[in-house]
């Protein structure tokens, strides 16, 4: 997990290796065009001592310099392009590949990560993190490039022009580093400060504003306002503070610069007057401009640092992702090629983490064609058992054999195409909404989809809108009720013909009328096929072949209907209670 | 905009010294170069002397020392002012979102309302502290150098003339280029994290149809795509520096090529050449801040504007001028009247409801999704205006009521079940802020929480994360009812709100509430047939139309709708018992 920063910048060089050309075109790019920009200074002085005064201007001179440095500039401009052009694209290209890896390896990593990681931190380091690794790669290395020849650059120069005048630019200099140092540091903690609370005003202010139907019928409003004032002048208190000391850096460092420039005028003045080191009024004009020159780097230094640290952090928040085991190869593995429709468990135990087993020796066989129903109040590892069927998750102990084969021993992809799940949670992909019943079988013809729609009543409510098939699943799926979702997710299954089906909860979000309907479907469909059904509402799950009674992940009673109501047991009493007066 | 700026009202003064300030240091900062030059030419040329090489030097440090001053003055005013605006903005903007009513809140949407709030505030807020900052700064300093270039000397000063504009222009094509491509870049990273966000969603739709390979090409497009808009637009801004480089050593090349013919004729000295270089310099940084300043304000007035969209908005519900209700105890508790409403210009969402209910009725409403029973509800709570009818409480309008008061006396437990962060017992209080322990325990009782809130370490101060999230689902939507039952009101509503709760305990909780609530009236919305079997009186419901009024024996003989609902349910025979 604590990846050295050696290694970090190891492992980030390996997603650079296939650019290196780029980065070999940005790093001599920028030693021409800083050598360039350089030079120009040095033009410029030396044209000007060639224009001393009236009637004594070296026309021929001027002109010779005036050509140097149109050569020197346009040398300078055409590298300064390349430099920016190639660290973009090496930039970009790195930051591509790493996407992609990271996705690929989400997509395979066990769904015990995915299920206990909070998907929007997962999000960020997506976007966000990859993003500041992207300017990070950008503008923290083709400036630390050009800065760290800027500076090398000009020191050189300038100790060979005139050493009395580098030493006053060298020691003076690093006072602005002490400046933005002393600055940075309490400006960071003022940041830390205020983006806590800013980010504990947002979230009010969020959590607030979608639930605002709430807060109203609570009249809450008035004290939420309340709190919020509250709260925003503490991010008053803060952020003026935060922004004052960080606002600081900038005249401060603009200070020191004066500073050198002054510095190095009087000095170079003093030094001519005093015919010290031959000091000449275009000499000390370079100085100038160097003396510029030289301080930008430092003064940018600070900025680059940050940008830096956060990509690194950025990186390394990508890797842990990347070094997170995914779920074993499965490749070499024989396929289910016909799925015969019979489930076994062998004396399975389960639990999502080793001290807590949820499910505990559970034993089951299921024939060709059988229902399964599995009922039980929330939170009795109803989903925890499809979970396992699916091979979502790997048993603690025991053994699942779907058609004789250990879940184990198959690939996995053969093992979930044995099934057509159908969830309560509606899950659609952005797209149409002919794409999106075509989930399961891409290449259906529109015949297929639409015979799909049709069976599971969807059909009448694609066509009323407006573009039908067509129409786009909005990302939030706000276009769409929630029963229309389902109907969509129930179509999707309809089009695949899966051998056994595994229905959580599917029709619990479908107004009743409409359910008669789709249990007619269902019923169809179901015929011969094995199927695993998870309900709330004891009619649909009546006609079941076997009924497995679930309580504190156990199965404490299975049988038909019938046979559980003359037990009176636990069934007969959750059955019961649903006609109980009131 | 008036709306926008009335809350700099309280930093005018801040608003004439900031930049005040800013310009007292661009002009020292003008003047040094001019200095500069007199050290060169008289002390260097005409051998002034080291003593007036000194004094000039402490007459640049001077100007360093006074300038920084006037620069930190100036930051200051701005980060003082700026921030202020920000949290005056923020706060009138939060509230006036917390008095739009439904409709107007149906029409922005939760998430544009929270963008507004939090991005586009601190985008006028960073715009304020620029304004100060650069507004006046930076066109002066274009400007200044440009007159002090022209005092030195007008012929030579028409280098500038020629450069600035040409430096403008640049500046401005290629950030008005670049700005939108910027946009496009945002959404296609936002498709690219979209599809992260999918499958990790339907992670399990995702695996069941083994669909990984296809996502991983869906990606790859989506990423790929992404790369190749960056790289246009980086090679556009890549342009910016170079550009803005030759431009000013071109202008300088020029200034050298005919300053030099202007010096052999005299009429101006080496030191103004270097100061007229200096210049050049200095204008070339300010105009790339007048650039950036630009773009600023083009992004700060959309902002603006989205902002300003949402602050004159009006909530079409208001209670001016209501003034408490005396309930009338003989009036019936709840009555619609001829009640329709159409949530915009089509169909009608409740086409002509009337029914009375009377003090400590339990009502059921039921039907499919769409037919009607949530507007119910909002009519009821006042949450929409009816478009015909009228809906009365106690005998007065509801329009009539303020609505504090309408809302205090009825309750409401809503489909969603969300909690705010906070304690237990901080969501348990917003109906009533000084509920003792006791009553909210009586309430958690009723809801059948109380188990798990005794099974909490901190019982009642157990931490509620943002949006309740940890709690699940079926223990949110009890905390929600025993949120609505304390403080007792007189009309209880639950809009669908027990369906993550499994029969028995439903059960549990339907005997409580109707043991326990008194004369209180109770609405209760359920697709369950189950759930509303027992109510005094039933409200039937499709597509907004009313298909029945009465008791379930009543209902199941007379009415269609309901019996086909009851029968897909359970079977004929439970039906009867």
């Amino acid at each position: 997990m604590n990846m050295s920063t050696k290694e970090l910048v190891k492992r980030l060089l390996k997603y650079v290796r296939p650019y290196r050309f780029l980065l070999f075109v940005a790093v001599i790019s920028s030693f021409i065009s800083v050598a360039a920009s350089l030079l120009t200074p040095v033009l410029i002085g030396d044209a000007i001592d060639f224009i001393v005064g009236k009637d004594n201007v070296d026309f021929s001179q001027v002109i010779r310099y005036i050509g140097y440095l149109g050569i020197t500039i346009a040398f300078a401009t055409i590298f300064q392009w390349l430099l920016s052009w190639s660290t973009n694209k090496l930039s970009f290209s790195t930051v591509k590949d790493m996407r992609e890896d990271l996705f690929n390896h989400i997509d395979r990593l066990p769904l015990k990560y995915i299920d206990s990681h909070a998907h929007g931190d997962l999000i960020t380091r997506m976007g966000n993190d990859i993003e500041q690794i992207s300017t990070g790669l950008l503008q923290g290395f083709s400036q630390l490039l050009n800065g760290v020849f800027t500076i090398l650059g000009t020191l050189v120069v300038m100790f060979i022009v005139n050493w009395i005048l580098a030493l006053v630019v060298v020691l003076i200099t690093p006072v602005s580093l002490f400046v933005a140092a002393f600055i940075a540091k309490h400006t960071h903690d003022m940041f830390i400060k205020q983006a806590t609370v800013q980010g504990k005003l947002s979230g009010f202010g969020e959590e607030m504003i979608s639930n605002a139907k709430v807060v109203q019928a609570f009249s809450y409003g008035d004290d939420a306002d309340k709190y919020y004032a509250e709260v925003n002048q503490e991010l008053y208190n803060y952020g003026y503070k935060a922004q004052f000391y960080s606002a600081m850096s900038n005249p401060c460092t603009r200070f020191v610069n004066g500073l050198v420039y002054a510095a190095v005028g009087i000095t170079g003045a003093l030094l001519a007057v005093n015919g010290i080191g031959s000091v000449s009024a275009g000499l000390l004009s370079t100085f100038l401009m160097y003396s510029n020159q030289y301080t930008k780097p430092f003064n940018e230094i600070t900025g680059v640092i940050t940008e830096l640290q956060t990509a690194m952090a950025g990186a390394r928040r990508v890797f842990a992702v990347l070094d997170e085991p995914t779920e074993s190869d499965d490749s070499l593995l024989p396929e289910i090629k016909e799925c015969d429709g019979t489930v076994r468990l062998d004396d399975v135990s389960f639990g999502y983490t080793q001290d807590k087993i949820l499910l505990q020796h559970i034993n089951l066989a299921v024939e060709n064609g059988q229902k399964i129903a599995i009922v039980g109040p929330t939170g009795c590892g109803k989903t925890t058992l499809i979970n396992l069927l699916m091979r979502y998750y790997d048993v603690t102990d025991g053994k699942i054999l779907v058609s004789s084969h250990p879940v184990t021993d198959v690939k996995r992809d053969s093992l979930r195409k044995c099934f057509g799940m159908v969830l309560q949670e509606t899950w659609l992909t952005g797209g149409t909404i002919k794409e999106n019943i075509a989930y399961g079988k891409r290449d259906a013809t529109d015949d297929e989809i639409i015979a799909a729609a049709k069976a599971a009543n969807a059909h009448g409510f694609i066509t009323k809108m407006s573009k039908g098939y067509d129409t786009v699943v909005s990302e939030g799926g706000d276009n769409l009720s929630q029963g229309q979702r389902q109907l969509l997710c129930i179509a999707r299954i309809m089009l695949t013909h899966p051998p056994m089906l595994i229905l959580d909860e599917a029709t619990s979000s479908i107004d009743t009328r409409t359910e008669i309907k789709i249990q007619k479907a269902f019923g169809t469909m179901m015929e011969g096929r094995t199927s695993f059904i998870v309900a709330h509402r004891l009619s649909t799950i009546k006609e079941a072949d076997l009924i497995l009674v679930m309580n504190d992940g156990n199965i404490i009673e299975q049988g038909t209907h019938d046979e559980l109501l003359a037990k009176k047991g636990f069934y007969y009493n959750l059955y019961n209670s649903q006609f109980a007066p009131v | 905009m008036k709306r926008l700026a009335i809350h700099l009202k309280n930093y005018k003064a801040h608003l004439v010294w900031g930049p005040f300030f800013k310009l007292l240091e661009a002009i020292f900062e003008l003047i040094v170069p001019l200095v500069m030059a007199q050290v060169i030419d008289e002390g260097i040329n005409n051998n002034a002397g080291t003593g007036y090489i000194l004094s000039r030097g402490f007459l640049i440090l001077a100007l360093g020392v006074v300038g920084l001053c006037c620069a930190l003055i100036c930051q200051y005013v701005a980060s003082k002012c700026s921030q202020g605006y920000g949290t005056l903005l923020r706060n009138d903007l939060f509230s006036h979102v917390n008095k739009l009513s439904y409709k107007e809140l149906d029409k922005f949407g939760a998430a544009t309302l929270v963008n507004r709030l939090t991005a586009d505030v601190n985008q006028m807020q960073n715009f304020v502290a620029m304004m100060i900052r650069l507004f006046i700064r930076a066109p002066f300093l274009v400007i200044g150098a440009a007159v002090m270039a022209m005092i030195i000397n007008f012929k030579l000063a028409l280098v500038f003339l020629a450069a600035a504009p040409l430096i403008a222009l640049v500046l401005y094509i290629i950030m008005s280029r670049t700005v939108p491509h910027y946009k496009t870049v945002q959404k296609k990273l936002d498709t690219v994290t979209g599809i992260t966000r999918e499958n990790l969603s339907g992670v399990r739709v995702v695996r069941a149809f083994a669909n990984q390979d296809y996502e991983r090409t869906r990606f790859k497009a989506a990423a790929e795509d992404l790369t190749r808009t960056s790289n246009t637009v980086g090679a556009i801004s890549a342009l910016l520096n170079p550009l803005t480089f030759a431009i000013i050593n071109v202008a300088i090349l020029a200034i050298l090529y005919f300053g030099g013919g202007i010096v052999n004729d005299g009429e101006m000295t080496q030191g103004e050449i270097i100061a007229f270089v200096n210049y050049m310099t200095q204008i070339s940084l300010a105009l790339v801040v007048v650039a950036n300043m630009v773009i600023l304000i083009t992004k700060s007035s959309a902002s603006a504007s989205r902002v300003l969209e949402v602050l004159d908005t009006q909530p079409s519900i208001t209670d001016e001028g209501n003034t408490q209700v005396v309930p009338d105890d003989d009036a019936p508790a709840v009555s619609f009247d001829h009640v329709c409403f159409g949530y915009g210009d089509g169909e009608y969402a409740l086409d002509s409801l009337t029914v009375d209910v009377r003090r400590g009725e339990t009502v059921g409403v039921i039907g499919g999704t769409g037919s009607g029973k949530s507007t119910l509800i909002n009519l009821l709570g006042r949450f929409y205006d009816v478009s015909e009818g009228s809906v009365r409480l106690f005998g007065t309008d509801v329009r009539k009521y303020p609505l504090e008061q309408l809302r205090t006396t009825m309750a409401y437990v809503p489909q969603k079940a969300v909690l705010a962060s906070g304690t237990i017992r901080s969501n348990m209080q917003w109906a009533k802020k000084d509920a003792t322990d006791e009553e909210i325990w009586r309430a958690l009782e009723i809801a059948q929480a109380a188990d798990f809130v005794r099974g909490k370490k901190k019982g009642l101060d157990e931490i509620v994360e943002r949006d309740g999230r940890n709690f699940s689902g079926g223990q949110r939507q009890r905390l929600t009812i025993a949120r609505a039952l304390v403080g007792s009101p007189k009309i209880l509503v639950f809009d669908d709100s027990s369906s993550a709760l499994d029969f028995a305990t439903d059960y549990a909780l339907r005997k409580a509430i109707a043991e326990s609530k008194g004369d209180a009236t109770v609405f209760w919305v359920s697709q369950r047939a189950t759930s509303i079997k027992n109510a005094d009186k039933i409200i039937v419901l499709d597509e907004g139309e009313v298909k029945g009024i009465g008791t379930h024996e009543e209902l199941f003989d007379s009415c269609e709708v309901y019996r086909e609902i009851c029968l897909s349910q359970v079977s004929k025979e439970e039906n009867a018992r």
